[in-house]
């Protein structure tokens, strides 16, 4: 099968030399050659290799544990269990809060560890797991959010009564888990149309990166030293630290082989192996398997609502719901999620004044959840939507008018992810767009009303679906930034971002090389460790064109006004009357004339700038996901025929690199999590039965859609230049679309995540 | 008992024992030609991301075919003649294989870790076919897995490669 991509922007201006224009990786040549370094391709002398004994029990305790045999295994260096942690690891917890000991005579779900052994190779370490004697007693377990909430059900971990998580403070901020806005009970008598439901989107996707996750540790002068498959190498330590008591943590990242979201703490992981290398004081490596990365590593994160729906006058008028937020054995981010997802719904239903809905994080007896791109909005928008869009098509009302009319626009406004505070959206208006897009698409020839086929073939009934989504993470957290002006003419710049494939190292470059008017081959990326880099947040959410960006264009133009500056006091002159341009200060009246720092500086002299951004979630990204599938009437298989993604970017950064973000929504157990993504969990033993790649199901090559995007760039007086960022939320809205796509090509309303031939023939009265 | 095997790796002969015995150079029978490659050679450039087959990151030419390198034993490549990514680039003049040139020229990457075993399937591709249609080069990948999604620009630059060859052969 043969499948094309178009791109369309509809109204480029070719105002900037980078921005906006095609710019080549500076690690292309890297990349198609090999060369580019990714953690299993660094070598260290001296290291010893991580394994974990995982417990073959959704919930067990520990009778008796004999490690004596594999401790006297050759090449074994140390076997650690609950009885013999280090004395300075031993107040170390795992979950968020920490209160979890991170080895415990007890397990959690299957493939938690209970044992840990550092050895001189992998296959040493291997066998040494299977020489460990261990009689575990059985407990009861419980799978899903909804039982374990119930008062007799089992309790995952002592500490969290009733499996419901504290909501404590995340790092600093107080997250918000109840969203409490007008009078919903009034609202809804006010209503034209009530709907009720509940809803779960819970497959426990993995983004399975195709590198796995991977860390070395070293104890060194009294910090831990981190080489680390992390997509957040700034945050890692601190975050990781939250876990340690404080302890330092430094760390250095290499070419990310692929992040979604899913590579920030890499919560057990992290920790197991720094519990190694603190008690054996070696460096240690731990690297996940494909099998460990998709049964143990974290998963997306699920979501249960129970909720009413209100609608008045075409608008949403009130929300009402209870969410559980599922985090398995350990959270990680939960009480972020949460505080980001109960901010998103208010962007989508920006009009809607009257709110209530409360948001728990509950443990269950499965593999821990954690960061995943979409983090909690695409969750609790792939429930709440199907619901919305139910209220909104009994009322007879096109879905593609509705969501232009209800997204928040300028004037409306968000409490947003922590302390309840208050943002007032500005700069936005995402109408025109979400029209342009739908007439691109054939919206109104394909669209035939709630519940009707586009056309039906044979056996093949083909409808389609709308979705929307946007994201005011684009302002996300602390971004800082130094940059160095040196006198041969480069520019060296400190942005402690990863490389995770959306091209970031190098699109950062662009900002500089913009402020500084030079080649963006003259901008040079200090290597990325958290010494030699300021703090940033990381590559998360779509967060970097905004927040990193200002910080760097501030740290651009800071360093380019001390240039200045100086120049203008060597030559008797005011800043004002000169300009910087390619190296060199120039008088503004006689611009052919170049005057080299040497003219004006010693020539060990060079210019440091600093930037810094603070978190601001006053304005939103945007997508609007439109797919046409075909559903077998007689299988329930189905098929996706056909995407298209609007967006208004503010300003295109690098349009090739937007292009692939969009076909990126695909990936990582995002767009594909509606029709087949996710593990299979067996309810009744705890087991995942898809832990390797034949099984758990991705789109293979010869699987594509076609796909088209309409982009648009408004230019909002958001940042220096203009841009919003939108990466993560490429295929967020994806699942919900194709559940209004089945629908109608069933004529059946249908939501199940992801999507079964048994569900739909279910619906369609044939099982 | 060790046994030597010999091979052409990239051009260059490399012999190899083979056995239990425990002596340091010694290969064991079970060790995959993929870990021969990354930890005996140093050839990073092959990938290994499953271990099992099915994500095709370890390609690379054997013989002139595209193999899974993590599923083939060192042991078993006596006289083969094996190419690794590493082995496209022209050593001497640094120039790359118009495929390298083409990935970057149609941007058909993004985190680059599948990209070796794409190109090197590619490679063996259109050493059999020089001028593959869009849906024969996406059913000769279909072995190779991307998760970030490059699979669309990877495609342009293998259409943008068949059509140079078609544009040779006419010529
Ligand atoms: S690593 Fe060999 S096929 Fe995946
Ligand atoms: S480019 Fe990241 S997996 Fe293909």
């Amino acid at each position: 099968m043969s499948y094309t991509s178009k791109f369309t922007r509809i109204s480029p201006k070719k105002q900037y030399r980078h921005i906006g224009e095609d710019r080549q990786r500076f690690d292309a040549s890297d990349i198609v050659t090999g060369k580019a370094m990714f953690l299993n391709d660094f070598k260290m002398d001296d290291l010893l290799y991580a394994k974990a004994l995982r417990s073959p029990h959704a919930h067990a305790r520990i009778v008796k544990i004999d490690i004596s045999k594999a401790e006297a295994f050759p090449g074994v260096h140390r076997v650690l269990y609950y009885g013999n942690i280090p004395e300075a690891c031993k107040g170390w917890g795992l979950s968020t809060p920490p209160a979890v000991p991170i080895l415990r005579d007890k397990a959690a779900y299957v493939g938690d560890a209970v044992a840990l052994v550092a050895a001189e190779t992998e296959q040493i370490a291997e066998e040494a797991c299977d020489l460990i004697e261990i009689e575990y007693e059985v407990l009861p377990a419980v799978f899903s959010t909804v039982e374990a909430v119930k008062p007799d059900a089992p309790r995952v971990h002592d500490a969290f009564e009733s499996n419901i998580l504290p909501n404590v403070p995340f790092m600093t901020e107080h997250m918000m888990d109840h969203l409490v806005r007008g009078d919903v009970e009034k609202a809804f008598a006010e209503c034209d149309h009530v709907v009720e439901g509940e809803g779960e989107y819970n497959s426990l996707g993995s983004p399975m990166a195709m590198e796995a996750p991977g860390v070395i540790m070293k104890l060194e002068q009294g910090r831990l030293k981190a080489w680390a498959t992390t997509q957040v190498a700034m945050l890692y330590g601190p975050s990781t630290g939250v876990r340690m008591q404080g302890f330092p943590v430094d760390t250095t990242a290499f070419n990310i082989g692929g992040g979604f979201g899913n590579k920030a703490s890499m919560q057990t992981t992290t920790m197991y192996t720094a519990l190694l290398a603190m008690s054996t004081h070696r460096p240690v490596k731990m690297n996940l398997t494909k099998t460990e990365q998709l049964l143990v590593h974290d998963e997306r994160i699920g979501m249960y609502m129970k909720g009413k729906v209100g609608i008045k006058d075409g608008l949403i008028h009130a929300v009402k719901g209870i969410c559980y937020l599922d985090c398995g054995a350990y959270n990680d981010c939960g009480q972020w999620q949460m505080g980001v997802g109960l901010g998103e719904t208010q962007v989508a239903l920006g009009k809607c004044q009257n709110w209530d809905i409360e948001g728990k994080l509950v443990m269950t007896n499965h593999v821990q959840t954690g960061a995943v791109r979409g983090f909690g909005g695409q969750e609790i928008k792939a429930v709440l939507m199907p619901l919305v869009m139910r209220a909104v098509t009994d009322m007879g009302v096109d879905p593609v008018e509705f969501c232009a009319r209800n997204f928040a626009q300028q004037g409306d406004g968000w409490y947003w992810r922590s302390d309840y505070k208050w943002y007032n959206c500005r700069e936005q208006d995402y109408a025109p767009v979400m029209y342009k897009a739908a007439e691109a698409f054939g919206w109104k020839d394909k669209y035939k009303g709630w519940l009707k086929p586009t056309r039906v073939e044979g056996n093949k009934a083909v409808g389609v679906g709308v979705s929307v989504h946007g994201n005011a993470d684009v302002g996300e957290d602390t971004a800082e930034a130094y940059v160095r002006f040196e006198a041969s003419g480069l520019v060296y710049l400190h942005a402690g971002i990863a490389e995770t494939g959306a091209g970031q190292r190098s699109n950062i470059r662009k900002y500089v090389a913009e402020v500084f008017d030079i080649p963006v081959e003259k901008v040079i990326l200090a290597p990325l460790n958290s010494e030699a880099n300021p703090f940033d947040a990381g590559p998360i959410g779509s967060r970097c064109t905004i927040t990193l960006g200002t910080a760097v264009t501030r740290a651009a133009e800071d360093c380019r006004r001390q240039i200045l500056d100086a120049a203008a006091k060597a030559f008797f002159c005011s800043p004002e009357d000169l300009f910087f341009k390619e190296g060199f200060v120039f008088y503004k009246s006689r611009p052919t004339q170049p005057h080299h720092i040497f003219e004006f500086s010693h020539f060990g002299s060079s210019y440091t700038g600093t930037g810094r951004w603070t978190s601001d979630y006053s304005k939103s990204n945007f997508n609007i996901y439109f797919s046409e599938v075909e559903v077998d009437l007689d299988t329930g298989a189905t098929k996706l025929l056909k995407v298209l993604v609007g967006t208004d970017v503010g300003q295109v950064i690098d349009p090739l690199t937007l292009e692939m973000q969009i076909h990126g929504g695909f990936g990582a157990a995002a767009a594909d999590s509606g029709l087949f993504e996710g593990n299979v969990l067996d309810t009744t033993t705890g087991h995942i039965m898809t832990g390797n790649m034949i099984d758990y199901k991705w789109r293979t090559f010869d699987d594509f859609p076609d796909i088209e995007a309409i982009v648009e760039e408004t230019q909002p007086e958001i940042s220096r230049f203009k841009a919003t960022g939108f990466g993560e939320i490429s295929g967020a809205p994806g699942p919900a679309s194709m559940m209004m796509a089945i629908s109608n090509a069933i004529g059946v309303d249908y939501c199940e995540y992801p999507a079964s031939r048994e569900g739909i023939l279910k619906a369609l009265g044939k099982l | 008992m060790s046994r030597q095997v010999s091979m052409t790796i990239n051009g260059k002969k490399e012999v190899f024992s083979i056995g239990h015995s425990g002596a340091r150079w010694e290969i064991p029978d079970e060790e995959t030609l993929s870990l021969t490659l990354r930890e005996r050679l140093n050839l990073t450039g092959t990938k290994e991301a499953c271990g099992q087959g099915a994500c095709g990151c370890c390609t690379v030419l054997m013989n002139n075919r595209a193999v899974p390198s993590c599923q083939i034993l060192t042991a078993d490549c006596d006289g083969a003649d094996i190419v690794t990514i590493e082995g496209l680039q022209d050593p001497d003049t640094g120039e790359l294989d118009p495929i390298q040139k083409l990935f970057i020229e149609k941007y058909a990457f993004q985190c680059g870790f599948c990209t070796p075993g794409i190109i090197m399937a590619l490679k063996g591709l259109f050493i059999k076919n020089p001028t593959p249609s869009r849906a024969e080069v996406a059913e000769a990948l279909s072995g190779n897995q991307c998760r970030c999604i490059s699979q669309y620009h990877v495609l342009d630059a293998a259409d943008a490669l068949a059509e140079l060859n078609a544009a040779a052969t006419n010529a």
